[in-house]
C-alpha cells in the first residue's frame, strides 16, 4: 500500500506540546473526553490543548464544542478549579453549540502546571 | 496536570511500559501508575488499584464503573505486529494491520522476497528471525505471525517468541505441518505450556484461501485475541472443516 502510513500515538505529541508551551512561558490547559454516551464523534481519552494565546491543537469533538471547552479553559489556566463538562442534547448549551451527531460528552479541563 | 506527572508520563510512553493516569474529576487530583510505580497526590484502596490495572490489560480507558468519580486514562504501548516471512499472504496483511493501528514489521532474510518495491511502506528487517526477533523483545502489546512455512527460518523465530510475552502467536500451516513442527520445538527445548500458545493452523476458520482471505482470517483471530474474546460457533452450525490445504 503505497503511502499506507498510519498515524498513531497523537495523545503523547499532544502532551509534549502541551509541555513545551509551558516551557515558552504560556499558560496551558488540557482538555480530556472522559465519557461518550451515543454517537459522540470523538472516543474516550481524546485531548485537546490550548494556550494563553489560544493555540489550539487536537480535538474533544468534531468542533462543535470547541469553543464552550477553550472559554472554560481560558478561566482554568487563569487559576479556576479544574472542571467536569458536559455536552449532550438533554442539554441546553449543547443545542447551543450545536452537539451535531445526537451524543452526550463528558470532558475533564485541568490547568497544566 | 502538574509537570512532575506530565514528565514521568512522558518518560513511561518513551520506554513502552504499560501506564494508567487516574484523576479525581471532583478535584482534578491525580495518580500515575507506571512500570508498578505510583506517583501523585490521589491515593487509592485495593480494589480501585486493581480495576486500574484491569483497565490497563484492557486497554480501556474511561471511569471505574464503581467509581465513576475516577478516570482512568490508559497510555499502553502502541501495538505491533511482527511479520517473519515477506511472503504473499504478507503483502495484503501489511495494509490491513497498518490500518488497525498496529506498527508493522517484517523479518526475512531473502532479499528477493523482502524488499522496498513488493513491500513499500513497511519496515523491513533481513537480518535472521532469531536475532531480530530477540532484538525487538515482543512485549504484551505485541502480536508475532510466522508465515515462511520454512522450518529453518520459522523455527528460530519461534523459539524466541515463545519466550516473550507476546499476545498472540501464530503459524502458517497444515495441521500435520504444525504436528512436525511441534516435535521441532520440543527437540529445541520448548516445554508444551509454551507450544501450547502457537495458534495454528493460523486464523479464524472462514474458508479462507487466497493470500488476502488469509490474512483476514489472521487480522480477525489476532482482534479476538487482543480483546480476549472467546471462538464465536453459532448455534446449530457444524464447526468449520479444518483447512488442511491452507499454506
Amino acid at each position: 500500500m503505497a503511502n499506507g502510513n498510519v498515524t498513531t500515538g497523537k495523545a503523547e505529541d499532544l502532551l509534549a506540546e502541551a509541555a513545551r508551551w509551558r516551557d515558552e512561558g504560556h499558560k496551558v490547559a488540557l482538555a480530556t473526553v472522559v465519557t461518550t454516551w451515543g454517537s459522540s464523534p470523538r472516543p474516550v481519552g481524546s485531548q485537546l490543548i490550548v494556550d494563553d494565546t489560544l493555540r489550539l491543537q487536537g480535538s474533544v469533538s468534531g468542533g462543535c464544542i470547541e469553543g464552550a471547552v477553550v472559554h472554560e479553559a481560558q478561566a482554568i489556566m487563569e487559576g479556576a478549579p479544574p472542571k467536569l463538562l458536559e455536552f449532550g442534547v438533554s442539554d441546553e448549551q449543547a443545542w447551543d453549540v450545536g452537539l451535531a451527531c445526537g451524543g452526550t460528552v463528558k470532558v475533564f479541563v485541568e490547568n497544566v502546571e | 496536570m502538574k509537570r512532575e506527572i506530565l514528565d514521568r508520563l512522558q518518560k513511561a510512553r518513551a520506554a513502552k511500559q504499560p501506564t494508567a493516569l487516574v484523576t479525581d474529576l471532583t478535584d482534578g487530583r491525580q495518580l500515575l501508575q507506571a512500570d508498578g510505580d505510583n506517583l501523585g497526590e490521589l491515593s487509592l484502596d485495593a480494589g480501585q488499584q486493581a480495576a486500574v490495572t484491569a483497565a490497563i490489560t484492557a486497554d480501556r480507558s474511561g471511569p471505574l464503573p464503581e467509581h465513576p468519580n475516577l478516570f482512568v486514562h490508559v497510555y499502553n504501548p502502541p501495538l505491533r505486529l511482527l511479520v517473519v516471512g515477506a511472503v504473499h499472504i504478507s503483502q495484503a496483511l501489511v495494509p490491513m494491520a497498518q490500518v488497525a493501528g498496529y506498527e508493522v514489521i517484517i523479518i526475512d532474510p531473502r532479499k528477493a522476497w523482502a524488499n522496498a518495491e513488493r513491500f513499500p511502506s513497511v519496515q523491513l528487517i533481513d537480518d535472521w528471525p532469531d536475532d531480530a526477533m530477540t532484538a525487538l523483545a515482543p512485549d504484551h502489546r505485541s502480536a508475532v505471525v510466522v508465515l515462511t512455512h520454512d522450518p529453518k527460518l520459522d523455527d528460530p523465530a519461534l523459539g524466541v517468541v515463545l519466550r516473550s510475552p507476546a499476545f498472540y502467536v501464530g503459524a502458517l500451516g497444515s495441521r500435520k505441518t504444525h504436528a512436525k513442527r511441534i516435535e521441532r520445538l520440543r527437540e529445541q527445548g520448548l516445554g508444551d505450556d509454551e507450544i501450547s500458545r502457537i495458534h495454528a493452523p493460523i486464523g479464524l476458520a472462514i474458508g479462507a484461501k487466497s493470500p488476502a482471505e488469509i490474512a483476514i482470517s489472521i487480522m480477525a483471530q489476532i482482534t479476538q485475541v487482543l480483546h480476549g474474546v472467546p471462538p464465536l460457533v453459532k448455534a446449530g452450525q457444524p464447526e468449520a472443516a479444518p483447512r488442511e490445504m491452507v499454506g
